[in-house]
């Protein structure tokens, strides 16, 4: 057991180690193309994280991720934009204080994005939770709707419709998957500890988990804070990746994008959640391509935007039609398994 | 009978939905220490008196007394933490997680770590949590499921899915436990060992026990004090002889079973 344990210490910092040199590499030898979908690979982790937390273990069908990632890139931007440059960039209206002057270090304004983004949470959670989480689906999405509508409507201090353009471009690949890694070290320690257990009892049978002397609604609400504490960080960091935000951005679109990772990697299961956040990101990229017009010998077929969005409705429909369980079901890929996978080949040698 | 200090109390306790009396003026004292039951036919207002009691259902009048204090009304979660817990009429497992998990769940209720620490990776939480582990495999080991520890919960065959469940219920530490036909669906080979089972964790943990059987030699057998309901109205109550020979009893519920079996 001891042993075990130390053992994948071991391992695990063996793999941080050699992920942290091929970032090294990726950075001197990768275009900027590819750094970028690498960046846009760590921040849906992070968001498919942060939802697979509220959704897969503490089954909590929450549609509210755009929104928290909305309050954390705008928190963030606010912060980090020095006053002079909120000055020009606020044309509609000049911003309000304390929006005008407030600024911050990177890390210090990813931190209050994703403090923000949970306060928002226990604020709808208070609530919602109370009634037992079966209408959190229809709650959630009703306030992403909202926080994009004071987003738009707000201009003294989201500058309304234009958003914020000249971000600072702070989130380099070592800032994304520092957080990553950070947001991947706290579920995982969550989901694997008694606290996860009680999460997880609330999910398969909240009778019996009241039943066993757990407040339900605290633990609901502790974990539906915590999610959106990293959905917000999550925004907070694709901001200052794409360097531009607004309202538009925060479509139902971005929540169903996430949803898609977490329910193509398996519900309840990191290691899967993880293996499709790369994978969905990388086509989501790719399939920028069908929108493109295409000529093929002598036809021309005419782009059609939004033809990415049909493709993958139509993936997440044949998986929750074919594979409801997604790529990993509830299971994770471990060391043990690992090991397990090689033992078994070298018996079959 | 000597008496001995009272741990539970119903005074009067009724439950209505809507026009109909589940349970009427329900009024029982439990002493420490002692196994006692609750019997009747189907429907008569039983597991209702047990979700009343654990505070799944708030009573529509009367009072609840544990260990002296009134708590009537109180949520589930907060009636566990004072000391009594249940087992299910329909097993409840946890069907996600292990046997080991099942047992933890109902150990963290007394755990003090909790998410932060977990977050932050503090020795205490891993101290905590091994203390956890170990008190939770050693209470398997006491219902005799030690090696079935890492099986998944859903697949153990029916016996031992109810030894679990009140393996878990031992595990928020309670001193009075409360069992809704811990019998049913035995052989009686397993009830025979049931009955065995139920009087050694009573001494072990010095517990008080409430049961809900059908089974009545289960019931006979190791009940000190039986309350008997029917349609929701307490019939009777005494020890085993009298409640045997009781007439109202057994037109309303031992009857034909009772008597073809006799
Ligand atoms: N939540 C509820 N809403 C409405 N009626 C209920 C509810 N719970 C129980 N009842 C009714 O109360 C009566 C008593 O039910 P209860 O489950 O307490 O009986 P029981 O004595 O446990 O029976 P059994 O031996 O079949 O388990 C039944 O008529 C049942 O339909
Ligand atoms: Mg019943």
């Amino acid at each position: 057991m001891e042993d075990k344990r130390k053992r994948n210490l071991i391992l695990n910092g063996l793999l941080v180690g050699a992920f942290a040199l091929f970032l090294f590499w990726a950075q001197v030898n990768l275009d900027g193309y590819k750094i970028q979908i690498m960046n846009l690979i760590a921040v849906n982790i992070i968001l498919a994280l942060s939802l697979n937390l509220i959704y897969g273990f503490a089954g909590m069908f929450s549609l509210g991720h755009a929104g928290f990632m909305a309050i954390g890139a705008y928190t963030c931007a606010l912060l980090i934009m020095p006053p002079l440059q909120k000055q020009a960039l606020f044309i509609l209206e000049p911003a309000m204080w304390p929006f005008s002057v407030m600024h911050a270090p990177f890390l210090v304004a990813v931190i209050l994005a994703g403090l923000m983004a949970a306060l928002a949470g226990i604020l709808i959670g208070l609530p919602v939770l109370r009634l037992g989480g079966d209408y959190l689906g229809i709650a959630t999405l009703g306030f992403a709707e909202i926080i994009r509508v004071l987003a738009n409507n707000l201009p003294r201090m989201t500058n309304g419709a234009l958003g914020f353009k000249g971000i600072p471009d702070y989130a380099n690949i070592w800032w994304n998957y520092g957080w990553c890694f950070i947001t991947l070290v706290i579920v995982v320690r969550l989901v694997n500890s008694n606290y996860g257990n009680a999460l997880k009892a609330i999910r398969d049978d909240e009778v019996a988990a009241r039943a066993m002397g757990i407040n339900t609604f605290r633990y609901r609400l502790t974990a539906f804070a915590i999610g959106s504490f990293f959905a917000g960080v999550g925004g907070a960091l694709l901001g200052s990746l794409l360097t531009t935000i607004d309202p538009k951005m925060f479509l139902f679109l971005l929540t169903f994008n996430v949803l898609m990772i977490v329910v193509a990697g398996g519900l309840g299961s990191i290691t899967g959640t993880i293996i499709a956040g790369v994978i969905i990101t990388v086509l989501l990229e790719w399939l920028r391509i069908v929108e493109n017009p295409i000529t093929i010998g002598e036809f021309y077929i005419p782009g059609i935007p939004g033809m990415r969005m049909v493709v993958f409705s139509l993936a997440l429909l044949f998986i929750i039609l074919f594979r409801r369980q997604g790529i990993m079901g509830r299971k994770e890929i471990t060391w043990d398994t690992v090991f397990a996978l090689f033992r078994k080949r070298g018996v079959e040698k | 009978m000597t008496s001995r200090e009272i741990v539970l109390e119903t005074k009067d306790v009724t439950m209505r939905f809507g026009g109909l009396t589940a349970v009427h003026k329900f009024s029982i004292q439990v002493q420490k220490g002692r196994i006692v039951g609750l019997i009747g036919p189907n429907g008569a207002g039983k597991t209702t008196c047990f979700n009343m009691i654990t505070g799944f259902y708030e009573p529509t009048e009367g009072s609840i007394h544990f260990m002296g204090e009134d708590i009537t009304g109180w949520p589930p979660h907060k009636i566990c933490k004072a000391g009594i817990a249940r087992t299910f009429q329909n097993i409840r497992l946890f069907a996600g997680g292990t046997v080991l998990q099942n047992v933890m769940v109902g150990a963290h209720l007394r755990q003090k770590t909790t998410w932060w620490h977990a977050m932050l990776s503090l020795p205490s939480f891993f101290k905590e949590e091994k203390e956890i582990r170990e008190k939770s495999y050693e209470l398997l080991d006491a219902v005799g499921l030690a090696h079935l520890a890492s099986e998944e919960a859903q697949g153990l065959p029916y016996g031992a899915q109810r030894r679990l469940e009140i393996a878990r219920a031992l595990a928020t530490e309670p001193r009075f436990l409360l069992l809704d036909e811990p019998a049913a669906g035995m052989n009686p080979h397993e009830t025979q060992e049931l009955m065995d089972f139920i009087k050694q964790i009573k001494e072990k943990f010095d517990l008080t026990i409430l049961l809900i059987e059908h089974d009545m030699k289960v019931v006979m057998g190791i009940c000190e004090h039986i309350w008997v309901l029917d349609y929701g109205v307490t019939i009777a109550e005494g020890d085993p002889e009298k409640i045997q020979g009781d007439p109202k009893v057994i037109e309303a519920y031992l009857g034909e079973e009772y008597l073809q079996n006799a």
